[in-house]
């Protein structure tokens, strides 16, 4: 053997171990995450694919189609589906004329006054969903405290139905789902470097075009993002329609409550269920190559 | 379409500015600022990081406004003038290029701003990135670029448009070495292509000798002195120019009259010395290590401590008979190297007196 192969054999060895080594770490890091993984397979795929089985359970406990038959036939259900749809699309359009001005707002404080101004915001979190809802209603009955102030003050003169109906159930969702647009996109906002727009106004920039050409489209991200938290929020939202909406406002969550409490007919809950997924899925699917467009085209961070 | 990009002087601008200053709580930014940059020229700002360099670059571009003083360029008053509507280039440290725009996007963005048509636009825009020597990159994602690519498209961007100012924030602080330096005589070249009046910030000294026509260095808010590259490196108006430009040993001197002596020697100097208390400056490349006949040359006996090699040089450091230590500095050539005196032994150096700088004792010009 020459002298120049024997280095290149202990060479080779030490590639075998290092190659062990690899695979070791590999499968200790993999042990360490094995929890989770048990986790996740125990409280989402199991159930959700005992309810995707349930979808296709008929009425007398055979194989069959029949709970989704029935949904694209029946007239009721395709009202539930645009309902739900239609409240979705309106809170998340309301929540960006809202949300944007008030975390751009944010976004120009200083530090600390943000800080303060996003605790207020932050603050309808730590009470309870319900108690809100319930709250709004009290605020929006014939009888409420906005009707009787307004009619006081004779802006008005007959009390207006702003509850058990569509008004109620978006005003509700809105002041819920706020939050979820404003934290992502003032994250967005705050991370826009000020000399972006330095630069935009020294090139003859004044503030209006200043904003159009360069603030919104770098917030845009950050925009796309809560919207999209928001919307599929809203798809699946039960408790506020149900209280708002007085049983006027079905949406999906609602119907396949009843299902289940009021006629016990898991296959068609289900059915419901795997259909709200299935279209959830679609929508981020659809959205998440939108942003990827978005980020090829430089505007992400 | 003009063609002004390839023609020299685009009328330039004069700046004069007077008395801005600048607070920020009890701490002066700028101090009563008095200066004028003259129309076409090469302006140098610099100073240590906090001397308020950048603030007075930022009072010019608008986006600090001052708490008083007077800035015109031209015969305009532009003081209260949103930065929008002044009319100048800049080049950001950070180059501040648009993510969501491509390379032409991005110089294009000025003209567009101006309603100039997308075929004259279009034109520009190529000419302005050729001159930068990126001619065919306007299709490019600023994320594709380079550092020094992205340094290049910024300075496009700023002078698109044909601004009779150019400002420049440290625009070369992010670049390697190397590249550092190409730049730096390209900017240069450009500068006198172009003849617009600029203002260029930075606190590497090098840079500024390089670059500049003349240099303002800044501390405290305040001018210390603005003088051309030579005058600032050799006459230096007070020590804290002298300090802050190159290296330098002070060494204290008395003064009866016409005689300046150091350590009870008289020494001789050909520049008329300012009044007041004065030191002495040495730079470490202006001492000569004496091997016996020497002509008229300040002398100081000296025993060597420590002698350093750098490749190009060596630095050689030595001991006078007071304590205080100088620095020799001396080109290495085969021979020079190895001929150095030991560490420990003895030595005569020498100043010349054309080298024997006299400089105000104060650290400030009114000190």
């Amino acid at each position: 053997m020459s002298e120049a192969a024997l280095p290149m054999a202990a060479a080779a060895t030490h590639a075998d171990d290092l190659r062990r080594d690899a695979r070791r770490e590999q499968l200790a890091l993999f042990g360490l995450a094995s929890p989770a993984l048990l986790l996740v397979m125990v409280v989402l795929v199991i159930p959700v694919g005992w309810l995707f089985y349930l979808s296709f359970i008929g009425a007398d406990g055979s194989f069959s189609l029949e709970n989704y038959e029935r949904m694209f036939d029946s007239k009721s259900y395709r009202r539930i589906f645009w309902t739900t749809f239609e409240i979705s699309f309106l809170t998340t359009g309301i929540c960006i004329l809202i949300g944007y001005p008030l975390a751009y707002f944010l976004a120009q404080l200083p530090r600390r006054a943000a800080n303060l101004c996003l605790i207020t915001v932050l603050l309808p979190f730590w009470t309870s969903l319900l108690v809100r809802t319930y709250a709004w209603l009290v605020l929006l009955q014939r009888k409420g405290l906005i009707n009787e102030w307004a009619i006081d003050l004779g802006l008005w003169d007959e009390p207006v139905k702003l509850a058990h109906n569509m008004t109620g159930t978006v005003i509700g969702m809105v002041h819920i789902m706020l939050p979820f647009l404003v934290l992502p996109l003032y994250g967005s906002m705050k991370a826009i470097d000020r000399d972006y727009l330095r630069a935009a106004a020294n090139l003859g920039a004044g503030p209006v075009r200043n904003f159009w050409t360069v603030f919104l489209p770098l917030s845009l991200p950050g925009l796309f993002a809560g919207a999209l938290i928001v919307f599929v929020l809203c798809l699946g939202f039960y408790v506020t329609p149900a209280v708002l909406g007085g049983g006027k406002v079905i949406m999906v969550s609602m119907k396949i409550a009843s299902n289940i409490e009021l006629f016990v007919n898991w296959g068609a809950a289900s059915a419901l269920g795997v259909v709200l997924l299935a279209a959830t899925l679609v929508i981020l699917f659809t959205a998440a190559r939108f942003v990827k467009l978005d980020r090829l085209a430089g505007g992400g961070h | 379409m003009r063609d002004s990009l390839t023609d020299t002087a685009t009328e330039a601008l004069p700046i004069t500015i007077r008395g801005v200053t600048k607070t920020y709580g009890r701490v002066h930014a700028l101090d009563d600022v008095d200066l004028d940059i003259r129309s076409g020229e090469f302006l140098t700002l610099l100073g240590p990081s906090g001397s308020g360099k950048t603030t007075l670059l930022m009072v010019l571009a608008g986006f600090i406004r001052p708490d008083r003083g007077s800035l015109r360029f031209g015969d305009d008053e532009v003081i209260r003038l949103p930065p929008h509507k002044r009319d100048l280039g800049m080049v950001f440290q950070n180059y501040a290029l648009f993510p969501h725009m491509t390379v032409a996007g991005n110089v294009a963005y000025p003209l567009r701003l101006r309603g100039i048509s997308k075929a004259e636009a279009a034109e520009r825009v190529e000419k302005a990135l050729e001159t930068v020597q990126l001619g065919g990159y306007g299709a490019r994602r600023i994320t594709q670029l380079s550092g020094g690519q992205k340094q290049r498209v910024a300075l496009a961007r700023a002078i698109v448009f044909e601004p009779r100012i150019l400002l420049m924030d440290e625009p070369l602080s992010a670049l390697d070495k190397k590249l550092r330096e190409r730049m730096q005589i390209e900017l240069r070249h450009l500068h006198d292509k172009l003849g617009m009046t600029t203002v260029y910030v930075t606190h590497d000294q090098r840079e500024a000798l390089t670059m500049s026509d003349r240099i303002a260095v800044i501390n405290h808010g305040r001018v210390m002195q603005i003088d051309t590259p030579s005058r600032i490196y050799d006459h230096p108006a007070n020590r804290f120019v002298a300090d802050f430009i190159g290296e330098s040993t002070f060494l204290p001197v008395g003064r009866d009259g016409p005689v300046v002596a150091y350590e009870g020697q008289p020494l001789s100097y050909t520049d008329t010395p300012p009044s007041g208390d004065l030191v002495l400056m040495i730079r470490p490349e202006r001492l000569r290590i004496l091997t016996g006949e020497a002509r008229e040359a300040n002398r100081f006996e000296a025993t060597v401590t420590d002698i350093v090699y750098q490749g190009d040089s060596y630095l050689m450091y030595a001991r006078l008979a007071d304590g205080a230590e100088v620095a020799v500095r001396g080109v290495i050539r085969s021979t020079t190297f190895s001929a150095l005196p030991e560490v420990g032994g003895s030595v005569t150096l020498g100043l010349d007196p054309e080298d024997t700088v006299l400089i105000p004792a104060g650290d400030a010009p009114d000190e």
